[in-house]
């Protein structure tokens, strides 16, 4: 039996970066909001490695920031060290990175968690779904609570008939020993999901004090760390670096000498490992021409001795983890403080999904995080985010919220999920985006900034602070694009002193910022404006100005997307109806049931023709409905 | 609905008194009155139909005396602004119209589109929507059979290699992106990006400069014949058709009309061109003669300038030279079985450089001279007719130039020290328009060369 626990808005089962950011903002929304996690000392637990950003990753943290997100905010107070990668490349794939302090993210995600208004705590098990008439409508726990609510998030990130392996060691586990979700698998299985295998692995860990650092290569982090979060205004100055070394033809002669004990490849998982994270065997399979392999040694935090060994995710049995951590240079004293193991998982097939994250067959229903195939923190709390939201505003009867690919990151990784589905676990990645020069890492709050207002996750005071930097952005832009600079001996050994021709005419101040090697400071020396600029500005004006050609032409390009976006499939299209469209098409159309023409001209296999006439099909039947009034 | 302009030659393929070529959509009237010379289309009345040229604004040549009909939406067709080309018959003039329409930014229509976009303009009622569906998808299955089809192996091989070329150097820029740390792939610099995309540019560039000579053989090589009257021009052509066609007299003026007259010759199709002397005359007919010769010397793509070597060289002569000067010319000194008058040292400096032939029509010598001569000049005398006739389709070439395009753009961003992850945006772009000849543009092939080339993992 069970009995009634009571009644919220929203239910977000699990505790990770998709159910933290989904329970935030479901409750910042006024939903009144229950989150249940099987251990609450695991709250926004990082399960491999101990760093947030990077290349396109990093840029989904600052969406998530600009839309009043958490995960910002939270790597900002704890990280120990801070990297921005590719400043040698363009304004588009600049990316940050922090290495994170765990335990430190961990208590201060809690703590946030903890004294958010409308947003309840609570340890335990879900073990089934309450679902009437199709609809879901709560959960049932392993101590038989009966929870009520308008809209579930599952976000259970690798739990779900979780299993660890380790050479030919195998058991039923979630990441790092916790409970498998096992009954919850099962009942969604009952409830006509879905699911496919996915497989994924982290290195071992090793002991600080057993690390002889003099012969790796030290990776300090930036002297001046930039943030995520767009409240940040404190550095955290005193960093921790990382340590690189290498893999050599010792490490590989013992990793082909027990190839055959390696899970992966004595056919003991059956699970899809991602390509962009292969386990070292497979490197050394794969690529085994490549004398070395690069590790880098991260540490997990201030207060913790166990060290990251980043570059050797593996599911080797333990003694054979110890030979080859032991053959490279630094490690060869090295003692394990936890396995590498590989782990196996359920996750729901993304196209059972609309874009708002709800699941099309059981309406209250949401997913989010690593469930959906995807792999990263980041992405998980990308999701996480506009799962909450979207949970909220179908508990609230308020509007859902899509991002498109043109406006983030976020909307790439969502369309993508849930138009095309994923064959192994989806990782975010700059290519992924064709517009990208538009989705920047330095122009997020621009982006976001008045959707997070909106829909009540960005407060008013912040949103006050974007308006002005975005009024001065634009005076200062306008204000260059109208003063015209003489070739003066002072502008003129500006220039030569950047390494550009000298002027022969007088010109606009912003066509000379065009010039390659011009800055916006150089421009600012000879005509500074009476406005107190933040660096931040300037740099939006540099950037804004500099690339505009290739701005602009982005810009024409999602202009063409979004008029095939704006074509509305109805909701009650029969595709069985439509003769011309091809057989496999339609097959994919009725699965996916995509909510544009745009959409649907992204699934693969349905063909230009399939959207001409899909095109023609809606367009008919407008006339019919007219035509019947 | 789509704003892009669309076009298409609207009549059927094959040889017809006129020809049409059809645009629609916003910019219809502003591309035609691009390429017309005549009255401002943009400022005429709706449906009018005007006289005019058809100017190739790269070149200047004129391209074709045309009809144009202007018709503004909503009444037309589709709704939209519609402008019909009509001009003379015959493949070449046609698909030449419709390939000036596509430089000038029209997009080539895909199968029905026309009458689709009639439809979703609202200009077509609900029970002729089936129709519509059904015509697109038998168009589109044709068309997609036929493309195919005219898809020789050997273009369809030589895309897809240029597009593996493109794809490794993206996934390299991308990994260089996505995996910052990743030691050993170099960092692509912009000069190994300028190296690689100039390699596939080259390539490009000598497809289509194929394709120009494909479209030589299929349509013949236009050649006209030139020269003052009765220096022995029908004797040519009629020593090269082997047959009488032109009338051969002593009397100057008797070839008023223009003959037009396939041979072949070592491989190569000549669409001779018979012209009725150029001379200034009084005779009204033979002006006539005149006017269309001078018009056929520009659309010619080899001209055979016949002399005397009886006569010195006249004013006539001379005008002739200048008349043909940055042409393909072949200058042959005829009838050497006279006493010769004619200075050759003189004729060789007008010809700047050209060949220059000797030849006794009338004895049937020299003629081996010239053939050789046609042959040389053409293809420098190593011909592979197959290597050829491969890139033929409108859209084909069409996509290659769009390519090309992109390339240029993104060696111009690279040499103006644009960061490269955004030349690359164009690169990208070159590829995908050389997926779309094959018919293959799906994405997540980059992100499988990402994995297959490089080792990546944390």
């Amino acid at each position: 039996m069970t009995y009634d626990a009571g009644h919220y808005d929203v239910i977000v089962i699990g505790a990770g970066h998709a159910g933290c950011e989904a329970a935030f903002a479901a409750a910042r929304r006024g939903a009144k909001t229950l989150m249940l996690s099987l251990n609450l000392d695991m709250i926004a637990f990082m399960p491999c490695n101990p760093s947030i950003g990077g290349p396109a990753k990093g840029i989904v943290v600052r969406e998530v920031d600009a839309l009043g997100g958490l995960m910002g905010k939270v790597i900002d107070k704890t990280y120990i060290q801070m990297r921005m990668l590719n400043t040698g490349k363009g304004p588009a794939v600049r990316a940050l990175r922090a290495q994170a302090d765990k335990p430190l993210y961990m208590q201060e995600m809690k703590r946030l968690l903890e004294n958010e208004e409308n947003l309840t705590l609570r340890q335990a098990m879900v073990e089934k779904l309450i679902v009437e008439d199709g609809v879901c409508k709560g959960v049932i726990t392993e101590t038989k609570a009966a929870y009520r609510a308008e809209s579930v998030v599952i976000t259970t990130g690798t739990f779900m008939r979780g299993r660890v392996i380790i050479g030919d060691v195998s058991y039923e586990s979630g990441p790092n020993n916790q409970r498998a979700s096992v009954k919850l698998a099962e009942n969604l299985e009952e409830l006509g999901f879905e699911l496919v295998r996915f497989k994924t692995g982290t290195p071992p860990r090793v002991n600080n004090h057993t690390i002889d650092y003099s012969k790796t290569e030290i990776q300090p982090g930036d002297e001046n760390p930039r943030h995520f979060s767009y409240e940040t205004t404190e550095a955290i100055l005193d960093q921790i670096p990382c340590w690189l070394t290498y893999t050599n033809e010792f490490t590989h002669k013992i990793i082909n000498d027990n190839l055959g004990l390696s899970a992966m490849y004595s056919g003991m998982i059956k699970g899809t490992g991602p390509r962009y994270c292969p386990s070292i065997e497979d490197k050394i399979v794969r690529f085994h021409d490549k004398p070395r392999h690069q590790i880098f040694l991260e540490p997990e935090g201030r207060s913790t001795e166990e060290v990251y060994v980043q570059g050797l995710s593996t599911s080797l049995p333990e003694y054979v983890q110890r030979e080859i951590l032991r053959s490279i240079p630094g490690l060869e004293n090295s003692e394990i403080m936890r396995a590498g193991y590989a782990i196996e998982y359920d996750s729901v097939v993304p196209t059972q999904l609309w874009p708002t994250l709800e699941l099309k067959n059981i309406p209250g229903l949401f997913t989010a995080g690593q469930i959906n195939g995807t792999s990263g923190y980041e992405e998980a709390a990308g999701q996480g985010l506009m799962a909450g939201i979207n949970a909220a505003s179908k508990a609230l009867g308020k509007e859902t919220v899509i991002l498109d690919r043109s406006q983030a990151y976020i909307g790439v990784l969502i369309d993508d999920l849930v138009t095309k589905g994923t064959n192994e676990p989806y990782r975010l990645l700059t290519s992924r985006a064709e517009y990208r020069l538009l989705l920047r890492h330095d122009n997020a709050d621009i982006r976001l900034t008045d959707i997070g207002h909106e829909i009540g996750l960005v407060t008013e005071e912040r949103y006050q602070n974007f308006l002005e930097k975005k009024k001065l952005i634009e005076e200062e832009k306008l204000r260059l694009e109208n003063i015209t600079l003489k070739p003066t001996d002072q502008l003129q050994e500006i220039i030569e002193a950047a390494g550009g021709t000298a002027l022969r005419d007088a010109l606009k101040a912003a066509d000379l910022l065009k010039r390659p090697e011009m800055k916006y400071e150089m421009i600012e020396a000879v005509t500074p404006s009476d406005k107190e600029l933040s660096w931040e500005v300037k740099e939006q004006i540099e950037i804004q100005i500099k690339y505009e050609g290739y701005i602009s032409k982005a810009n024409q390009q999602v202009d063409r997307m979004k008029k095939m976006e704006n074509k509305l499939i109805p909701d009650d299209i029969d595709y069985d109806d439509i003769s011309g469209i091809a057989t496999e098409a339609k097959e994919k159309l009725k699965k996916v049931r995509p909510l544009s023409v745009g959409q649907a001209s992204r699934i693969s296999g349905v063909n230009p023709a399939d959207v001409s006439i899909l095109l023609v099909y809606i367009e008919q039947g407008k006339i019919a409905r007219v035509s019947n009034e | 609905m789509d704003v892009d302009t669309i076009a298409a030659i609207s009549t059927p393929i094959g040889e017809g008194a006129i020809a049409i070529v059809r645009l629609s959509g916003n910019e219809a009237i502003k591309i035609a009155g691009q390429l017309f010379h005549g009255t401002d289309l943009n400022k005429v009345e709706s449906h009018t139909i005007h006289y005019g040229k058809i100017v190739d604004p790269v070149t200047n040549e004129v391209a074709e005396e045309v009809m144009v009909t202007v018709m503004r939406g909503p009444k037309t067709f589709t709704r939209e602004d519609v402008v019909e080309i009509n001009c003379h018959g015959g493949l070449a003039s046609v698909n030449r119209l419709l390939e000036l329409s596509l430089s000038q930014g029209a997009r080539l229509a895909e199968p029905g589109e026309f009458t689709k976009r009639a439809f979703l303009n609202g200009r077509i009622d609900l029970s002729q929507a089936e129709a519509v569906m059904d015509l697109i998808r038998a168009k589109t299955d044709k068309a997609m059979n036929v493309a195919l089809k005219q898809m020789d192996g050997k273009l369809s091989k030589l895309v897809q290699t240029l597009r593996q070329q493109l794809l490794e150097t993206v996934a390299h820029v991308e990994v260089n992106i996505d995996y910052p740390e990743y030691d050993d792939v170099e960092e692509m610099s912009h000069e190994m990006l300028i190296t690689k995309t100039k390699e596939v540019y080259v390539e490009i560039e000598r497809l289509l400069q194929m394709a120009k000579q494909g479209k030589i053989l299929r349509e013949g090589l236009a050649t006209a014949i030139i020269g003052r009257p009765n220096v022995g021009k029908s004797s040519l052509l009629n020593a090269l058709v082997q047959e009488t066609k032109a009338i051969v007299t002593d009397i100057p003026g008797t070839t008023r009309d223009v003959i037009e007259e396939y041979v072949n010759i070592r491989g190569i199709p000549l669409r001779l061109v018979d012209t009725a002397g150029i001379r200034e005359t009084e005779d009204i007919v033979e002006r006539i003669g005149v006017e269309r010769s001078r018009q056929v010397l520009k659309e010619a793509d080899l001209i055979l300038l016949v002399l005397n070597n009886g006569e010195e060289l006249t004013e006539e002569d001379i005008k002739l030279f200048q008349a043909v000067d940055g042409l393909e010319v072949i200058v042959i000194v005829n009838k050497t079985d006279l006493e010769q008058r004619i200075d050759i040292q003189r004729v060789k400096e007008y010809a700047k450089g050209h060949k220059v032939i000797t030849t006794a029509l009338i004895e049937e010598k020299g003629i081996n001279d010239l053939e050789t001569a046609i042959a040389e000049t053409f293809f420098a005398g190593h011909l592979d007719a197959g290597d050829l006739s491969y890139v033929s389709n409108v859209r084909h070439i069409q996509l290659l130039k769009q390519s090309l395009d992109a390339l240029t753009e993104a060696m111009n961003g690279m040499e103006a020290g644009v960061p490269i992850d955004l030349v690359q945006i164009d690169v990208t772009r070159a590829w995908e328009l050389l997926g779309e000849i094959i018919g293959d543009t799906v994405h997540d092939s980059l992100i499988d060369q990402l994995f297959s080339q490089f080792c990546l993992g944390k």
